[in-house]
């Protein structure tokens, strides 16, 4: 490699520093600023007051009780179906895999909506129809508690595990496990002993991700806690806002958030950093596929199960939410209208200008974000100037920022002199960009990583300078990746809640909002119109990444 | 005789000069609004009931939008001061039923001095003796009922009867933190029975909504039979689409809530806010709400509904505004500690 005149990677690095001070240096800062300060000076009684508070105590312990469950399910969950498509002969792998995605793309706070109708425990739907078939009068499930919050946000959140060990296992030869089952190791034998600590660093690091994101989630305990009358931290840190508002209690509540979430990514770290397992390593030896036998069509029905809950189910209920009068009341034709459709899209006025919003926001963030991810990926990939590396570890670095803790900093920092951004859309951009670099950034890492230099270096040795380089070789063979991360964050934004339900104002709604407004005045009908409306958008999306990576965008990266 | 046709005439011409002069401020006003081109209106109106009114003044005035933005009485008035906090001047007229949040608005000089036409025929509940806000529409707290869960004979009659045990798991109630009526139904009944009441009727583990309009949909719905309050004119347009439900006005009393409108001081849409808000006091729209939204008024000529009691024929709980400012902090922060969140 050729060495970069320094004025160009000057420019980079200028570059860089900026957007790190402006998306994460100035929020975190100022967090971390107004949770010490008080009129007096300096102080340590924010903190003081949120941990001594009963109340507030109770919320951290039923975030943590949630979270670590939820990772359990979501293992529980995940394992057994990524071991069931990645090497066994279950029916109907594809449709299985199309599901996960199906629920891995699904906005959290609409699966929890979505579950209010089918087990609340008087009118839920499940409910009743227990109700009806065992005469019993005490409901099977009743969503508003802890464990139908657990269930909800596991469901939703499984395919984090799922991916992690569906890809592991795909790079896991089958030699081992034959040559154990060949000195009479029983198939269950085989997978405890062999399989699975082969496996166990991606069911940890799976359970890691699971737990974060029950962590940093808003909309679910928003919807199924609070009506039970408890709160975890996000909806409490939320709840400091009202008025008058308590800003220097929800930046004290909101730096353990942080914290933990850190502290789990480093463990995580640490877990992937010493996977030095050779039989994880290579692509060599072949995968056989394990007959299930008589336990084909039982297996099949557990992950059918699991789809139930997390896609038909509630897909169903919001389906029929949306074209009737009384959610509740049976399908009669004169319980069905178009009415919530019309009233939606043409009489709430707030409903086409949080769909441009939507759209507007979603859009800009994903182009300035897959370039930007791009950009930067290339530049560490091809170790263009100095110091690459930590430009790969800034544009990773937000991921342990949770979006309501980033939404807190943002408010605080953006709400005053000298740079006002609050009540605009900037702000909400600023927000998705910080929160969506990650994930753009390992996505576009993958790409190049895939795209070997030697042709980019055949090109330069025939003469033609880095751009001609960028423009002919690399860019077209990056485009597919590109679009896909493009997709991947334009996902993200759309369905984002945690941070918007902070930093919006009400000429800057976005869909998620609106649709939490609507969550608390109860008007299911809308709620599910406009689930519906973005479920379609997101989908679609969807459909696009496939088409242009040729394979789902769960698989394996490299 | 000519004399007394010339003075006829001159009245008849005096009236119609008049008219015209008042036409033409009228038409000079419309002019204005339009140029303003919309009024963004800050409601916690019930978002069926906010949208009805927006469109009925848009069919009236062409040219001028309403931006309705609904929320709850508490969460108009977080975003309204987060705004002003960032110096974002956006809402035109404000309008919450929680009558505290006009004395701290007023008291913060956020509020424009303005009396809509027709107002000073309003009862005195409906006036701000300073001329900054006036009552736009009342209703009640209420105790409602699933008339397919519960018999008549069974329901609660009385805000008491809600402690006992058998209702455990079955009762529903909106929040103070979110909903002016909701505060003000907590206030009331604190007043009534002491802190007490409260405390003891969280030990029934009830179901927390957070708007007063919500109630209605859980109770028709089933989910829960009961609701322990909510806006009394969101259960009567739920019991009028059909729904199985019944509404009790406890004879003790029920929490009368008048919630206010004002204009902003910093109003950046001034003409089409007082046009809007005109409009919105006018006999037609507040005959509107009065049959379709099965609201109560300040209007003296509207005529309400024969299936629901008159305000006269109710027993009425009060509170002073200056009391509900004052206290809304407690309020929520008892309510919380109560029931959990």
């Amino acid at each position: 490699m050729k060495a970069i005149p320094a004025d160009r990677s000057f420019i980079v690095w200028v570059g860089a520093a900026l957007a790190l001070v402006a998306l994460m240096a100035l929020p975190l800062g100022w967090l971390a600023w107004v949770s010490v300060s008080s009129a007096a000076g300096p102080t340590l009684a924010h903190y003081l007051a949120v941990f001594t508070e009963p109340r507030l105590q109770k919320a951290l312990w039923n975030t943590v009780v949630m979270a670590l469950w939820v990772g359990l399910a979501a293992i529980a969950i995940g394992a057994p179906l990524a071991w069931l498509t990645a090497r066994t002969d279950i029916p109907g792998k594809r449709v299985i895999r199309g599901l996960v995605l199906a629920s891995f793309v699904t906005p959290p706070f609409l699966g929890a909506f979505a579950w209010v109708m089918l087990a609340g425990p008087n009118a839920g739907f499940l409910n009743k129809a227990w109700r009806a078939v065992t005469g019993f009068e005490d409901p099977l499930v009743n969503i508003f508690s802890m464990p139908g919050l657990i269930f909800v946000v596991a469901i939703y959140t499984f395919p984090y595990v799922y991916v992690m060990i569906a890809n592991t296992l795909e790079l896991i030869a089958s030699d081992l496990e034959e040559a154990a089952a060949i000195l009479g190791g029983s198939r269950a034998w085989v997978a405890v002993t062999i399989t699975l600590p082969m496996v166990a660093p991606a069911i940890l690091s799976g359970f890691i991700l699971a737990v974060l994101q029950a962590l940093a989630l808003f909309g679910s305990p928003a919807i199924l806690a609070m009506p039970a009358g408890f709160h975890t931290i996000t909806t409490q840190i939320w709840s400091f806002f009202q008025y008058p508002p308590k800003v220097e209690l929800a930046a004290a509540f909101s730096i353990p958030l942080l914290l933990a979430t850190a502290l789990l990514l480093q463990f995580q770290k640490m877990l992937l950093g010493r996977r030095g397992y050779a039989a994880v390593a290579g692509k060599s030896g072949q995968r056989r596929t394990i007959p299930l036998g008589a336990w084909k069509y039982p297996a099949l029905a557990g992950a059918l199960l699991v789809m139930a809950c997390a896609i038909f189910l509630p897909y169903s209920v919001l389906a029929k939410a949306a074209f009737v009068r009384a959610w509740a009341q049976p399908l009669t034709w004169d319980n069905i209208t178009v009415a919530n459709w019309s009233f939606t899209f043409f009489e709430y006025s707030a409903t086409q200008s949080a769909v441009l919003n939507t759209l507007e926001l979603g859009v800009m963030t994903a182009t300035v974000g897959a370039v930007l991810a791009a950009l930067l990926a290339y530049i560490a990939n091809r170790k263009i100037i100095a110091g690459h590396q930590v430009l790969g570890f800034l544009a990773l670095a937000p991921v342990v920022i949770p979006g309501v803790v980033l939404a807190v900093g943002l408010f605080i920092a953006y709400t005053r002199p000298p740079f006002v951004l609050y009540g605009t859309l900037w702000i909400m951009f600023v927000a998705y960009v910080t929160k969506e670099m990650p994930i753009g950034y390992s996505q576009s890492d993958t790409t190049f990583k895939g795209i070997h230099p030697e042709l980019e270096e055949a090109a330069r040795g025939l003469g033609a300078g880095r751009l001609r380089v960028l423009r002919e070789i690399t860019g077209p063979l990056a485009r597919a990746g590109v679009i896909a991360t493009w997709c991947f964050i334009f996902i993200g934004v759309i369905r984002e809640l945690s941070a918007s339900i902070i930093l919006f104002t009400p000429a800057t709604k976005v869909m998620s909002v609106v649709i939490f407004d609507l969550k608390e005045e109860g008007q299911f009908g809308a709620i599910s119109v406009l689930g519906l409306f973005m479920l379609a958008m997101t989908f679609a999306t969807v459909v696009l990444v496939q088409a242009v990576l040729g394979r789902d965008f769960m698989g394996a990266r490299d | 005789m000519p004399r007394r046709r010339f003075v006829t005439l001159a009245v008849v011409f005096g009236c119609v000069a008049l008219l015209a002069s008042t036409a033409s401020a009228q038409d000079a006003r419309l002019e204005a609004a339009k140029k303003e081109g919309k009024v963004v209106w800050y409601t916690s109106l019930a978002l069926p009931s906010a949208e009805k009114v927006a469109k009925l003044f848009e069919q009236a005035h062409p040219g001028v939008k309403v931006e309705v933005h609904r929320t709850g009485s508490q969460r108009v008035l977080q975003r309204l001061m987060q705004e002003l906090g960032a110096n974002i001047r956006n809402a035109d007229v404000v309008h919450t039923s929680d009558a505290g949040h006009f004395v701290l608005l007023k008291e913060k000089k956020l509020l424009m001095k303005y009396t809509p036409a027709g107002v000073d025929r309003f009862p005195a509940g409906f006036k701000d003796r300073d001329g900054y806000h006036y009552g736009l529409r009342a209703t009640v707290s209420v105790i409602a009922y699933n008339s397919k869960a519960v018999s008549a004979a069974e329901a609660p009659k009385t805000w008491k009867d809600l402690l006992d045990p058998r209702w455990k798991g079955k009762l529903v109630t909106a929040h103070p933190g979110y909903s002016g009526i909701i505060a003000t139904h907590v206030l009331a009944l604190a007043n009534l029975y002491g802190w007490d009441h409260l405390k003891q009727l969280a030990q029934n583990r009830l179901m927390l909504v957070q708007s007063a309009a919500d109630p209605p949909g859980v109770v028709a719905s089933g989910e829960r039979p009961v609701a322990v309050n909510g806006a009394e004119y969101t259960f009567y347009k739920t019991k009028k689409k059909g729904n199985p439900l019944e509404i009790v006005y406890p004879k003790e009393g029920v929490p009368l809530i008048v919630s206010p409108s004002a204009i902003t001081a910093f109003a950046p849409h001034p003409t089409s806010a007082k046009l809007f808000t005109d409009f919105t006091f006018s006999r037609e729209v507040q005959q509107v709400l009065a049959d379709s939204e099965g609201l109560y008024t300040g209007h003296p000529e509207v005529t309400y509904p024969t299936d629901k009691p008159k305000l006269s024929e109710l027993r009425l709980l009060t509170v002073e505004a200056e009391e509900l400012e004052k206290r809304n902090e407690e309020i929520k922060k008892r309510f919380v500690e109560f029931f959990g969140a």
